[in-house]
Parts: C-alpha cells; structure tokens; sequence
C-alpha cells in the first residue's frame, strides 16, 4: 500500500487538521505515516500546504514531486500551485471556494479564471461544494471534514475506522459535527 | 506504544524521558513547540526566558546545580546566546545539559539561513543530528547521558522539516535521575584567563575523547553504514537521508547521527567500498569541507546548491542531470504572501507611519510583514533589536526623519539595551513600540510584559513604561493603534521634538484579543471606488465595482474607515 495525499489551501482553513486525521488512522491501522508542513510566518492567511505519506515504509516527509496520489484542495486557486507533486493518474478534489490573496485584492495579480479547468485537462478532477455540505452539517470550519470525506471514499477504510481516528484527534464538543460533515462528503460523490 | 509526534514534540519525548528537569528557551520558528511540548509535563519546569541568551545561561545555572536541563532555540537564536555557549564547552557540566537549535533552510520563517553546525565545530561540542522523529526522542535521551559522560554540553542539530514532520514514535519511560552534587570548582567554572587556559586544553582532551568513542562500537546507533549497490554511495545526515533514501532506494548510504566530530575512519572505510562518493547536506559544505581536509574524495557542492532546503527532487536531478519529474507545472499563479490579520493593531501605525513619510527601521515580528505591499511601511529589518539601534545611528548620522518600531516581546528580547544607548549617547531618535501584549508570530506565547509564565501560571507583570522610564526615556506617550488619527500626531510630534521619545502603540492581537461587536461596511452610494481603503492591506477588503468588506473576516478596527476619503465607510454594531 502506498498512499499519497497532497492537502492544500489557506491558512485557517483546517489543513493541518486534516492530515492529523489521516495520520491517526494510518498509526490505528498498523502503517507507517510521516506528514510534513510548514508553520510559522507562512500561516499569516498565506498559502498552506500538508503531505501525507501512508505506506509499509516511508522515508521523506515530502512527496517527490510528479508522484502523489491524491489531492484534497480547500481553495481553487492554491491547486495550481500544488499541481507539480501529482501523478498523471491522481484524483484530485477541489472544494468550490475562492479567497482572494491580497497580491489580487490590490490589484497586483489576477485570479486565474478556471483553475477547476485547467486542472482537469491533466488529472481526474471533482468539485464539491464542501461550504454548502459544512454549514449543513452546522459549521463553516467543517470543510476540512467534508473534504477529508470526499477522499475517504477512495480509500480502503470503513466509517468508523474514520471516526475513531476523528476521536483522537478532535476534543468531544465538537466531535458531533464534524463526523456529520465527514459522513455528508463521503457521500456526495 | 506509538505515538504521532512531530520533531519538536519528539524532541521534548525524548527530554522528558532522559529525566529532564529544567528548560527555557525563547519562542523562534521552527523551534518554539519543543518548549510548549514540555510546558505540559508536570515533572519539568518549562519557562519562556526574554532572550535565548538568559535561556542558556539558566540552563547551565541548572546544570551546574545538577539538574539536567535543555535550551532550545531557532538558528538565529544561538547567534544571540552564542557567548555563553562558545564558553560553555570549556567549562563543560554538571548535570547533562542539552541545547537544541532548529536551523531554516529555504527561509520559510527567518531572516537568513545559516548553518548551525558551524557552531558545533567551532565550540568543538558533540553535536546530533536525527532524521526523522524517532530518532528525535532516541537522540535527545541519549544526549543527556552523552553530556554526562563526556563533560560537554551537547547540540542538538534540526531543520524546519524535521520539527515540523510528523512520525511514527515508540514511546519510552521516563528515568528519574537523582540531582547531581553541586561541585565547588573554580579552576572548571571560573573563566578567568588563567583558569579558560587550562580548560582549553582539556577541552581539546574531552574533543580527543569524542573522536575516540565516534570511532568505538559504542557510537554504532548513531552511525549506520548500509551497503547495497556499491556503484554509488552517500554520505549523508538528518533530512537529507530521507531524501537520498526516497531518490536512490538501491544506493550505498552512510548516515550520520553524529555531525561532530566526524567519524573519519569510518567514513573511510565506507568510501573504499563505493566507486563514486557523494556527500548531501543542506546550506554550508561542514561535513565536506572536512572530508576533503582528510583526502577523502567526496563530491558535494559541486553539484548540490549551498542554499535552500533540498528535497528528494533536488537530490536526484543533481547526481543525475537527466531526471526530469513527469509533472504538471503551472506558472504566473498569483501569489499569496502572508499578512497582517483583519484587525491586526499593527495596521494603525504603518497606515501613520506611510503618511509621515519616515525612514522606519523595522525588527523581527509579524510587523515585518508591514515592509510588503501594500502597505510598504518598514525600511530595514536585521535582527532583533537592531531598529532600536539602527534608528540612533541613522540619527547620529543626521538622518532626523525616522523611527524604529519594535513588538512588546522582541523589545524586551533585545531592545531594552539599545533605547539606553539612545539615551545615554543623546539621540533624539523616536522609537514605537508595538505592544500587542503577546509573542505573536511564533503562536501567542507569553512573555514577561504579560503576567503569565509558559506554564500559564500568574506571575509580575512588567511595565513597559517603567522599563522605558527606567533608562531614562523621559517623554513616554501610549496610544490606542486603532485611533490612527492619534497615532498620527502622536508620532509626528514626538519627531519634531529635540530628545529621546518611546511612543507605545497598545492594543491586543486578534488573536488573544475579543471581537468588538462590531464591524465595518461600504455605503455604496457614497463610495468613489478610489482605492484607497485596499491600501491598508486587509484581507477582509476587496473592490467589486464599489469597495465592499466580508462582514465575516471584519474585526472591526475602523482603520479603512479612517482612510476613506468621503466617509464612505460606516460602522455597524452588531446585536449580540
């Protein structure tokens, strides 16, 4: 098993959370697992990345590029600037949002018209409204779940294998919605 | 039992399980979550000092008392304690005493990109370098042992990707070691000139001894020769083996766990059983530089870059130029820098500062990010402290038309020494100090302006008046950064006056700070659609046609409001 997934989007869009959630399942289901981010200046609403690496033995903590798997996109834009660490065979998910950054709120740069587009002439690609799915499930921040669902439809792994990883990793109070907004990703597709 | 632990919490594991007693450390990316890691073990008194140079020194007070203790820093961090610690490895310790230093390549977070272990060899320390998580805990325990046995104080060697990565960790026990007897002994602790002699040359005597032992049995754990194909053979550390591991599967590969001194021999005896050697470090050639002092040949920065962080594409595409990664590669993507937060109380003061039209001398904070666009408000940043400073020499200079600006935590890290060589050396210079009542960028750690400790426990609030009364600034104004107006005059009249002048902007970061019950919204028959509001560099701004504000992202602080020609801009109170 080799399992490589790239997450990106914004920060304060729940990325890191995300992959904690995949790296507790993979350590539950006996696996090696290394992620790798960046904190710090970055994380001022700058662009945020996490790779996860789930196989019998991982070594570097990023993906040599050309060769992930999967690509789970919290925002259109930050696709595009993540595409290089995917394979010509990945399935990439985008949720249906776009922030602006502040180089194209001042006017200094443009938002690329169709980043959805311009991904699907190379990779498998689908578009979820993950901020819909979030508030129905009753919380906006949710669209980390959404999406971590959406992927998980993909992999090898039950609901409640999920939940338990989710159980680790969020504190009780809001354990409720956000395995609600998971469950609604995970079937949308 | 395995746990998910990232480098630095790793780190803190290992520490905690060598029987760590004492830490401080001062916050730094990407070093700071070893100290937050070990604030939440009962058994270790984990503290936040001003600077990384009082970090140290406690800590050694702690290892002459015989409770093993750690400091951990970022690269930089160790420039500022570099004194006691190049004096330290002659002194050695008591107790184990372990200092741990996360070095930037590719700069994600930091000023510059030096290279750690050139201190280690300069101090002629033993210096670890893990690569990867578990052998973060593994090291850091052993560390405290190591020190122990070979009198020397140990460094710990990482890089933002091993901190920041995230791995699967068996987790160990603690052993609880008994406190060490204080030993009364000058001719080892006492640095006079006399005494620093005599230790010099022990200290070559203890280098001797850790020359020995990397070449022993003993030091197999950190020294891991695997032979495969024995066409191509690496030597190599830390991150950089997981990259040569992930680019070369079948390759020979010596890693390094110990950086210094070198395992020559060793070295040796791999490189005679490989056709072609390469050595792969991220930043400056230490290891190669040494190799080749010792004939033996090595290809290194003749091929690798001496910058920037190195992945398993950068180590493939330079032994092999032909590889090219079959990827998708899009170009002209707007960027999407970091910026001040909606809200962020250093807004006020750059929107003042810009309309001044001063020379501003910037430090190392979130404010730095002030310098981009467009805000473009800060004029030089060097180190911490350093705009306190600059800003006198500047003045000194006849540059009259300027400020430094300088955060609560970063002027107590260093900036209190420069406001009294202003003082003291008759400057007129004005320095602002952006109190946001916190250590913001690295996360919100507390520091001694706060009244908090590391560990969240109460404790004395230091006055930053007092402080700046205390060296003698005699005019000390204090205005809310959200009245721009204020700050404005506030500033422009402390730059028209002939003397030494500390303007404290207040205010809390959003992040520790309350929503206000209130946020901003554009009446569209009044605006002109001019622009001017997108200057303040808020995220929560954009321009459809009119200038229009996302209520969500909104804190609520008014500063475009201020900035609004026509008043287009009006405040709406929120209901609960």
């Amino acid at each position: 098993m080799k399992i490589d997934v790239v997450i990106c989007g914004v920060g304060g869009q729940g990325v890191l959370l995300a992959s904690e959630v995949l790296g507790a399942l993979a350590i539950e289901k006996g696996l090696d697992v290394k992620k790798s981010e960046i904190h710090g200046m970055a994380q001022r609403g700058g662009s945020v990345f996490s790779h996860v690496r789930i196989a019998e033995k991982v070594f570097s903590p990023v993906i040599p590029q050309g060769t992930a798997g999967y690509m789970l996109a919290f925002e259109e834009l930050e696709v595009l600037r993540y595409a290089h660490f995917l394979s010509q065979k990945a399935k990439v998910f985008i949720n249906k949002q776009r922030i602006n950054p502040m180089t194209v709120l001042s006017g200094e740069a443009v938002y690329p018209e169709d980043p959805v587009g311009m991904m699907s002439r190379h990779f498998e690609v689908k578009s979820v409204d993950a901020l819909r799915l979030a508030k129905e499930a009753g919380n906006v921040r949710a669209v980390n779940m959404v999406m971590l669902g959406v992927l998980s439809a993909c992999l090898p792994w039950s609901e409640d294998d999920w939940f338990k990883a989710m159980e680790m990793v969020f504190p009780a109070r809001l354990l409720d919605v956000n395995k609600k907004a998971f469950t609604l990703g995970r079937t949308v597709l | 039992m395995k746990r998910f632990l990232s480098g630095n919490e790793a780190v803190a594991r290992g520490a905690w399980e060598a029987g760590l007693k004492y830490a401080s450390s001062y916050p730094g990316t990407p070093s700071t979550e070893i100290l937050q890691s070990l604030a939440r073990f009962p058994e270790v008194q984990a503290e936040w000092a001003p600077n990384e140079k009082v970090a140290l020194e406690s800590a050694i007070g702690a290892s002459f008392a015989g409770l093993r203790a750690m400091a951990s820093m970022k690269h930089v961090g160790l420039n500022v304690a570099a004194d006691p610690f190049m004096t330290l490895a002659y002194t050695g310790v008591n107790a184990g005493l372990v200092v741990a230093v996360a070095d930037d390549p590719g700069l994600y977070s930091s000023q510059n990109e030096q290279d750690t272990r050139r201190y280690a060899v300069a101090a002629r320390v033993l210096a670890l370098e893990p690569s990867d998580s578990q052998e973060a805990l593994a090291f850091t325990k052993d560390a405290f042992f190591l020190s122990e046995r070979f009198d020397i104080p140990v460094l710990l060697r990482l890089v933002t990707r091993i901190s920041h990565s995230k791995g699967v960790v068996e987790i160990g026990d603690r052993v609880e070691p008994m406190q060490k007897e204080e030993v009364r002994d000058p001719a080892k602790w006492v640095m006079l000139p006399a005494y620093a002699k005599i230790r010099h040359t022990n200290l070559l005597e203890r280098f001797k001894k850790l020359k020995d032992f990397v070449e022993s049995k003993e030091a197999d754990a950190f020294l891991v020769e695997d032979l495969q194909d024995t066409k191509v053979g690496f030597i190599t550390s830390g991150i950089c083996y997981q990259y040569v591991k992930e680019a070369f599967p079948e390759a020979s590969v010596f890693k390094l766990g110990i950086i210094n001194p070198l395992p020559f021999e060793r070295i040796r005896r791999f490189a005679s059983k490989v056709d072609v050697l390469y050595v792969v470090e991220e930043l400056d050639p230490v290891l190669e530089e040494q190799l080749k002092a010792q004939g033996i040949d090595v290809i290194g920065k003749e091929v690798f870059p001496e910058y920037g962080e190195f992945s398993p594409d950068v180590v493939r595409s330079c032994v092999d130029k032909s590889y090219k990664p079959k990827a998708v590669y899009f170009t002209d993507i707007p960027t999407r820098p970091p910026t001040l937060c909606p809200g962020c109380p250093h807004r006020g003061v750059f929107v003042a500062l810009r309309k001044l039209g001063v020379t501003v001398f910037g430090d190392i904070g979130c404010y730095t990010l002030g310098a981009l666009p467009p805000l473009s408000s800060i004029h030089s940043c060097v180190c911490m402290g350093a705009g306190v400073s600059m800003v006198h020499g500047a003045n000194k200079a006849g540059h009259k038309k300027s400020v430094a600006i300088i955060g609560d935590s970063t002027f107590l890290h260093s900036g209190v020494t420069s406001l009294m060589n202003i003082v003291y050396n008759r400057s007129s210079s004005t320095v602002i100090i952006m109190d946001n009542g916190t250590t913001a960028m690295t996360g919100k750690q507390p520091h001694p302006g706060t009244g908090v400790t590391a560990k969240g426990e109460k404790t004395v609030k230091l006055s930053i008046e007092e402080v700046v009364r205390g060296v003698g600034v005699e005019r000390v104004r204090v205005v809310d950064p959200y009245n721009v107006k204020e700050t404005y005059e506030v500033i422009k009249e402390e730059l028209e006056i002939d003397e030494p002048s500390v303007v404290i902007t207040r205010r809390p970061c959003t992040l520790i700070a309350e929503r206000l019950g209130k946020t901003y919204t554009v009446d569209k028959d009044k605006c002109i659609a001019c622009g001017a509001c997108l200057k303040v560099g808020c995220m929560a701004l954009s321009m459809n046609g009119n200038a229009s504000i996302d209520e969500l992202l909104c804190f609520g602080c008014g500063v475009c409001a201020h900035v609004c020609p026509v008043d287009a801009i009006v405040e709406v109170v929120n209901e609960n």
